[in-house]
């Protein structure tokens, strides 16, 4: 048998119409020419779990940012003994990633070093959690403050008087680099405990997996799962609101929910409105900086920003509370589901062997949280307040001629940005007029295009040889990426046909009509009692999980976030499908098997009454022909890609 | 007599008023059937014919001298003497009448039984030892069970039958050899709803080859589940996480044969597999769900890793088909269980918590420990 890779990345033409797209990126993210033979020697996984869409120039910033930290947090600060950080390439718009591992001779040196201080937060991870709540809030903050106006015609009087000395001009470039800066030290916090989250689950991962051989990673995952978590607090608002409105009376106030405007008027005029109002505005500071997307997309709506997302939610949770159906989570079930299961397992160990496992599962159980809930600090609060600033600037450069959409300087790289800002405060220096509006317009709509096309073509799903068996931790827990994975990429699965083979993320059996989502705007498709089929899935997806009966991902491992999200609302999960999402079709009848991680399409199942399948095909395709077409999603307001929630 | 009934249900009340089954009035089949029910397990239903039963028939009869005499002196070496002593006591005891008390009980029971079906229902009709009356008791099912039985006239001579079956030449051999007396020797049987079985085998509550209290492993083939029980086939073999009830291993067996009901011959027929239903699982993710369900439920109730017998009827609607015939303390293990499990004990114990344990963790992940 001969040994089967996937394709260099150096034999890949690009889409039509995308030649010279490495052009948009820095060249430091590219597959350089003369570097094919190093980098053929690396096995590269495509990210599309974080980055499931062509990421434009300036977006770059989310994974260069992000993946550098975790691979700072690994490499410099805690000396993981064998494992560096992640190295990361942009190739036709999709990233990809090559764990880098530690030389053999290095490892035993490193182990004394991580222990003193990976040791020292696990002594302190309360103590220095807080502390970085603080940290976390007050760059937050600091984000909030920057503002990105235009230039006025001449320095303030009272600037002169004073003897400042320098003009709006240099606040505005020192502004610009804050940003920037603020948003590379929220990822450098970002990373401070996540990677010990991870290595204390997978010590007790790897414990259950030796004392109990086989264990379902879903077993481990159930035991250390937390059911109280700050990032499921916005969906758990929006209930909490819901019923509120019940209470107070106010239920037929939210007929307009898409105009959020006149629907809180309504409300704040009702008699007793005015308390529905200060409960909603508790709740949307800081709970509504919450993304329909990821994070890591320029168009990433945030709840914050389009009120008419919780109103709308909102109003769906009345309407099922008023059809006698339950909104919460099985929290309580969720409890005694964990702790039978503790329970069970306990019970057949040693004396000995109880002591390590209650120790390590403790220890996870503490860290644990973090792992879920630094998502909504930085991903969904801090991200959201740096694209609000971003699109801030690249509104307030649109109106300077800069370019002609709202949403031009995204196509730009960060440093280029800056060049443009200089250009500008140049102008305004000189009395000239700026050279950008005669440069950028054109050179904007050119790498529209070029981004379009490339969005039409998907990316590998890894680039090159495979290493034989995959042990890198990071890799295995975050992305799932295993061995097996690997082999289902390379055909290599033994499926049979209209079955789908993924990990069993979350338990249960589900039968029901399938609905792709390949974008967050397609979530009103979604029926009760549908069967959710995406690439991927986010967080804030939450509101939408209560219709329906299982989820089906392409991308994700056991602790991406749909694995979590579903095990935290109870309902059946495979995440990790490959192909699922292209190959299903909305109306389709699916059988899910969270506990065996297979999909299968039930060829004869006549699905009766399902008025909207053929709506959510013609969605499907829609959003399929539309993909690549960004200029207009992005101009008509601000279109998502489906996205995940990050842990990286 | 009195006091001690003929008849008792496998769903009716001990008749001694007790929590557990009369072992020495129901033999050892009967009583594991009834445990099992009033464990709330769904054991196909049936009643039990008791030693009382027997005790009278053979008073009635007046036989008891006889087959003292007959026994009485008998060289277990002399082969032809045994099977001369034995196929006249079986003789005897076929050709006698039930006693008119007996057998009234007896007609009711089964009427009772019928009753519960909308059309009449075959049955099995199997003898129920007492402890060491006969050897081989806990695969007593083997020689004298007699399945796909319809009508009281049949299902009577097939009780007589039983009851012969503690004289075979076997039996009286291996009392001889045991220096079992005969005084006393008596034999329930159980009268039981005929499994129609799509599907069957057996399920043990820990994993045989290493002794993981945390996994039951099926094992599971199409028809009857005595050509799995007798290893005449490779089954299916399923190893199922016992706590978190998903499969962890599965291994498609060849199972080139199933034995199925032949209502016509009332008995069994040895049927060939067709391929391609050899290269599936013979039972669905549902059914292996339901069996590991119902075997950790038995090992539940008697304490101890079990070994149980289940079929698949495929008369019973889907979701109430799952049948367990037979459950008994799995013997390999556990008798040696901490032995086992010592065995099974990683080469790098992972005791210890904290920083330690997790670098060493980390480096036995990456492979570099």
């Amino acid at each position: 048998m001969t040994e089967k890779s996937f394709p260099s990345p150096y034999d890949q033409a690009p889409a039509v119409g995308a030649e010279g797209w490495k052009d948009l990126y820095a060249y430091n993210l590219v597959f350089q020419e003369n570097r094919r033979e190093v980098e053929e020697g690396k096995f590269w996984f495509c990210d599309s779990q974080h980055w499931p869409t062509v990421t434009k120039p300036f977006e770059t910033i989310g994974f260069e940012f992000a993946v550098s930290c975790l691979g700072q947090y690994n490499t410099r600060h805690l000396l993981i003994p064998p494992a560096n950080g992640i190295e990361f390439r942009i190739h036709n718009g999709y990233v990809f990633m090559s764990p880098v591992g530690v030389p053999e001779a290095e490892i035993a040196p490193r182990v004394p070093e991580f222990m003193a201080r990976a040791g020292h937060y696990f002594q302190n991870w309360e103590t220095l959690l807080e502390q970085w709540q603080g940290k976390i809030r007050g760059t937050i903050d600091e984000l909030g403050a920057l503002s990105f106006e235009a230039l006025p015609d001449q320095v303030d009087i009272n600037d002169v008087t004073s003897g400042k000395g320098t003009g709006p001009n240099n606040d505005l470039l020192a502004r610009y680099d804050e940003l920037i800066a603020l948003t590379y030290r929220a990822w450098q916090y970002h990373f401070e405990f996540l990677n010990l989250g991870y290595v204390a689950y997978l010590d007790f991962f790897s414990f259950c997996k030796e004392v109990f051989p086989g264990i379902p990673d879903q077993a481990v995952a159930k035991m250390v799962q937390g059911v109280d978590m700050e990032l499921f607090r916005p969906d758990d608002e929006l209930k909490k609101l819901a019923k509120l409105a019940i209470e107070l009376g106010l239920t037929g106030l939210f007929g307009d929910t898409e105009n959020p405007e006149a629907t809180l008027a309504g409300l704040a005029a009702a008699s007793a409105g005015s308390e529905w109002i200060v409960a909603w505005n508790e709740a949307k500071d800081p709970w509504f900086n919450f993304t329909v997307g990821n994070g890591f997309y320029a168009h990433d709506k945030y709840w914050m920003d389009h009120l008419e997302l919780p109103l709308g939610y909102i109003r769906d949770y009345i309407g099922r509370l008023q059809s006698g159906q339950t909104i919460d989570r099985p929290v309580a079930e969720l409890v005694a589901e964990r702790d039978r299961i503790t329970e069970e397992y306990s019970e057949l160990l040693s004396p000995e062997q109880l002591a390590a496992f209650e120790g390590k599962l403790g220890l996870a159980r503490q860290v644990y949280p973090y792992v879920e809930n630094h998502n909504f600090y930085i991903e969904h609060w801090t991200m959201g307040v740096f694209w609000r600033k971003a699109r801030e600037l690249s509104a307030m450069l649109q109106q300077q001629g800069f370019w002609a959409d709202a949403d031009g300087m995204f196509f730009l790289r960060r440093d280029e940005v800056r060049e443009a800002l200089f250009d500008y405060v140049t102008g305004w220096a000189v009395g000239a007029p700026a050279i950008g509006p005669d440069y950028w317009p054109g050179e904007v709509e050119r790498r529209r295009a070029i981004v379009d096309a490339l969005q039409q073509q998907r990316p590998q799903p890894a680039l090159n040889t495979p290493p034989a068996v995959i042990t890198e931790p990071f890799t295995l827990m975050l992305w799932g990426i295993t061995s097996d994975q690997i082999k289902n990429w390379l055909g290599d699965s033994d499926a049979p046909e209209g079955e789908f083979r993924g990990m069993a993320a979350s338990s249960g059996v589900a039968e029901g009509p399938a609905r792709v989502i390949s974008s967050s705007d397609q979530l009103s498709e979604v029926r009760e009692g549908d069967i959710l089929v995406a690439p991927v899935t986010a967080p804030s997806w939450g509101p939408i999980f209560g219709k329906i009966r299982a989820t089906v991902t392409d991308i994700g491992g056991m602790m991406s976030h749909a694995a979590i999200v579903c095990r935290e609302y109870g309902m059946p999960a495979v995440t990790g499908t490959g192909t699922a999402s292209a190959q299903i079709t909305t109306g389709q009848w699916l059988r899910v098997d969270g506990n065996n991680g297979t999909v299968t399409i039930v060829p004869d199942h006549v699905v009766e009454g399902h008025g909207a399948a053929g709506h959510g095909v013609e969605g499907h395709r829609h959003d399929l022909t539309l993909a690549g077409d960004a200029a207009i999603q992005l101009e008509d307001a601000l279109d998502g890609p489906v996205l995940e929630g990050s842990h990286a | 007599m009195t006091t001690t009934p003929y008849i008792q249900f496998f769903d009716g009340a001990n008749s001694d008023g007790s929590g557990t089954p009369s072992h020495e009035l129901l033999g050892g089949k009967c009583a594991s059937l009834v445990a099992l029910t009033q464990a709330g397990m769904p054991v196909p239903p049936g009643f039990a014919i008791t030693t009382a039963s027997y005790d009278a028939f053979i008073a009635a009869a007046g036989i008891e001298d006889d087959i003292h005499v007959l026994l009485a002196g008998l060289d277990s070496d002399d082969v032809a003497e045994v099977d001369r002593v034995s196929a006249q006591l079986r003789f005897e005891i076929e050709s006698r009448p039930v006693p008119s008390d007996v057998r009234a009980e007896f007609v009711a029971a089964y009427h009772s039984l019928q009753e519960r079906f909308s059309e009449p229902v075959p049955v099995a009709v199997r003898s129920s030892a007492t402890a060491e009356d006969l050897p081989d008791a806990s695969f007593a099912g083997q020689q004298d069970t007699y399945l796909w039985l319809t009508g009281i006239e049949d299902v009577t001579e097939h009780i007589r039958r039983c009851w012969a079956s503690l004289f075979t030449s076997r039996a009286i051999t291996y009392r001889l050899r045991n220096n079992i007396p005969n005084e006393g020797l008596s034999m329930a049987v159980a009268v039981q709803k005929m499994v129609n079985a799509r599907a069957a085998g057996v399920a043990i509550t820990m994993d045989p080859t290493t002794g993981d209290r945390s996994k039951i492993v099926i094992e599971s083939s199409y028809g009857l589940g005595e050509l799995v029980v007798s290893g005449l086939v490779t089954p299916d073999n399923l190893t199922v996480d016992k706590i978190m009830l998903m499969v962890v291993k599965r291994a498609v067996g060849s199972k080139h044969a199933e034995l199925v009901p032949d209502p016509a011959n009332a008995g069994l027929v040895e049927l060939e597999v067709s391929a391609e239903r050899r290269v599936v699982l013979s039972i669905s993710e549902t059914e292996i769900t339901a069996i590991a369900t119902i075997a950790k439920k038995a090992e539940k109730h008697f304490r101890c890793p079990q070994d149980i017998e289940w079929a698949l009827d495929r008369d019973l609607p889907e979701g109430a088909n799952l049948l367990l015939l037979q459950s008994r303390p799995e013997t390999v293990h556990s008798s040696g269980s901490s032995a086992a499990r010592a065995d099974a004990a990683p080469a790098t114990p992972a005791t210890g918590f904290g920083i330690e344990s997790i670098t060493r963790s980390l480096l036995v992940q990456a492979g570099k420990a």
